[in-house]
């Protein structure tokens, strides 16, 4: 009886978080332009989404940004934290400190700010894709740094001081004694920041060029009235992301197994 | 002279970078917060939101938002986790991935969705704009609170409970005075999770039709009339607030707060 209420629970928080992408999902497959209506088969919305110019660039240009902010942000981040790491208290109490900032602030705030030091102290264009590019880095550099600062710590020091004693220059130690060592965080890190300049809509909408769109800010645009075959056509890029979503979770889980076993 | 490369000035370009887009921008913030349009030294800007009906309803607003949504997250997060972290040592994991995967689904797309079901429940979505905001921003934040909680119930040790239950105390009280105080971390960094975001996102509001204010509303009104001041003001409240927050939860919990956003990732 009380496993039955516990199942009933579970399942009931699931099709609350479930329940609306996959009936999108669903309607997405159709011709009706709204959900509830049931009509015909049609993979329309799919054609419009990769047939339409201005989805098509808001596309590429969310991810050719994110790719741009997670490696810019991993490596700045990685060495930052390698040498914080290897400093003394002081500058890595002060790395600390500041890396935390961005951590516990709110996005609308991160943003702002980096809108008004950049455009309005700075006078960089908007239309330079700096401030943009420096605003989610801003957000992103402190997560590659506080996954890649677990993995030197577990590393053991003594390796490093072999490679030196057998001969290796300290830049040669670094990359292939420390290094592949802390890869793991290294590659968590970069994933964290991917999903999180994929997610972002604050900093982006203070800081982006006006012309130019991610898939935030696109979508919160089409909800102010739009086109109807725009609204649907979104609702095929959700069933898209969510399918991705899905394939890289299922295969980091697989190769997570692999590794225990 | 020879040139001496040492792993310590790798932090050198990071710390130019936290220094310059980090702590500057905040200096920024704190300047224009603080001064006139003529670049004087004053706290007009302050005394003016709070004498303001307005920007006072809107921080009473947004933290009345703020302080049901997390109640809301956490009655429905806590027992999700509990039953979660008991389930068998293969399921609970692959179980808590389903949990935690709407993460990565941009938001923007997920509140479309769930906008889409609400509409063809209610038929009009401006008619119960104040319960479709809370009930979008609990579907937001979900998964942020489950996964905090989640991780310190299953490094319960279960000694302790056996211990009070052998000691002869009843469920109900095994659960207020040993379960519940040893979760307190997972549960302060939950709410530190959820309470800021339900205070700042008002992208919510805007999709749900939501024509009231919260504090992330009046930056953004701010920031579209270029009024640095002003919009400098509220980032400053909204940072005093967060400080305290942060304060608190530092008291309970080693790590920051949203340090564990992603940590299911690792």
């Amino acid at each position: 009886m009380r496993k039955l209420i516990q199942n009933t629970w579970i399942w009931l928080v699931l099709f609350f978080m479930y329940a609306p992408i996959l009936i999108l999902a669903f309607y997405s497959f159709t011709d009706s332009t709204m959900i509830g209506s049931v009509r015909n088969f049609s993979l329309q919305n799919y054609v419009t989404l990769f047939t339409t110019p201005d989805l098509i660039s808001m596309i590429v240009g969310t991810l050719v940004l994110a790719v741009t902010v997670a490696l810019l942000s991993t490596i700045l981040g990685t060495i930052g934290a390698i040498g914080a790491f290897y400093s003394g208290k002081n500058s890595r109490n002060f790395i600390e400190m500041a890396n935390q900032i961005p951590v516990v602030n709110a996005d609308v705030v991160t943003g702002f700010s980096v809108c008004i030091l950049t455009i309005a102290i700075f006078r960089i264009a908007k239309e330079s894709f700096i401030p943009l590019v420096i605003g989610q880095t801003a957000l992103c550099v402190p997560f590659v740094y506080l996954s890649v600062i677990p993995r030197l710590k577990q590393m053991d020091s003594s390796i490093y001081e072999a490679a030196l004693d057998l001969g290796c220059t300290p830049a040669q130690a670094l990359r292939k004694v420390t290094f592949p060592q802390i890869l793991p965080g290294v590659i968590s890190g970069f994933m964290t920041a991917i999903t999180l300049s994929l997610d972002d809509y604050f900093i982006a909408t203070y800081t982006k060029p006006a012309t130019f769109d991610t898939i935030s800010t696109y979508v919160v645009n089409a909800t102010r009235g739009s086109q109807t075959s725009i609204k649907t056509a979104l609702w095929a890029l959700s069933t898209i992301i969510f399918l991705v979503v899905v394939l890289i979770v299922f295969f980091m889980n697989r190769n997570n197994n692999k590794d225990n076993q | 002279m020879k040139y001496s490369f040492s792993r310590k000035q790798l932090a050198i370009p990071y710390a130019i970078f936290l220094v310059l887009f980090v702590i500057l921008p905040l200096v920024v913030v704190l300047f224009y917060g603080f001064t006139d349009g003529d670049g004087n030294i004053s706290f007009h800007n302050f005394i003016a939101f709070f004498q303001s009906k307005k920007t006072v309803g809107t921080l009473l607003y947004s933290l009345v938002i703020a302080v049901i949504t997390t109640v809301i997250c956490l009655l429905l997060a806590y027992p999700t986790a509990y039953i979660l972290a008991k389930f068998k040592v293969k399921t609970g994991p692959a179980m808590l991935m389903l949990f935690v995967m709407p993460m990565w689904i941009n938001f923007t797309l997920r509140i479309t969705a769930l906008k889409e079901i609400l509409d063809l429940l209610e038929g009009n979505l401006a008619m119960h704009s104040y319960a479709n905001t809370i009930i979008c921003m609990v579907y937001d934040f979900l998964p942020f609170m489950i996964l905090p909680i989640y991780n310190t119930i299953a490094k319960l040790d279960n000694s302790y409970i056996e211990a009070a239950e052998d000691l002869g105390a009843s469920k109900a009280y095994v659960f207020m005075r040993v379960i519940l105080p040893l979760t307190l971390p997972g549960i302060v960094s939950g709410v530190t999770m959820v309470f800021l975001p339900s205070m700042t996102n008002y992208v919510v509001l805007d999709m749900v039709y939501n024509s009231t204010y919260i504090m992330g509303s009046l930056i953004g009104s701010y920031f579209s009339s270029y009024d640095w001041h002003n919009g400098s003001v509220i980032s400053i409240i909204l940072l005093i607030i967060i400080g305290i927050i942060t304060a608190i939860s530092a008291r309970f919990t080693e790590t920051g707060s949203r340090g564990s956003k992603r940590s299911a990732i690792n």
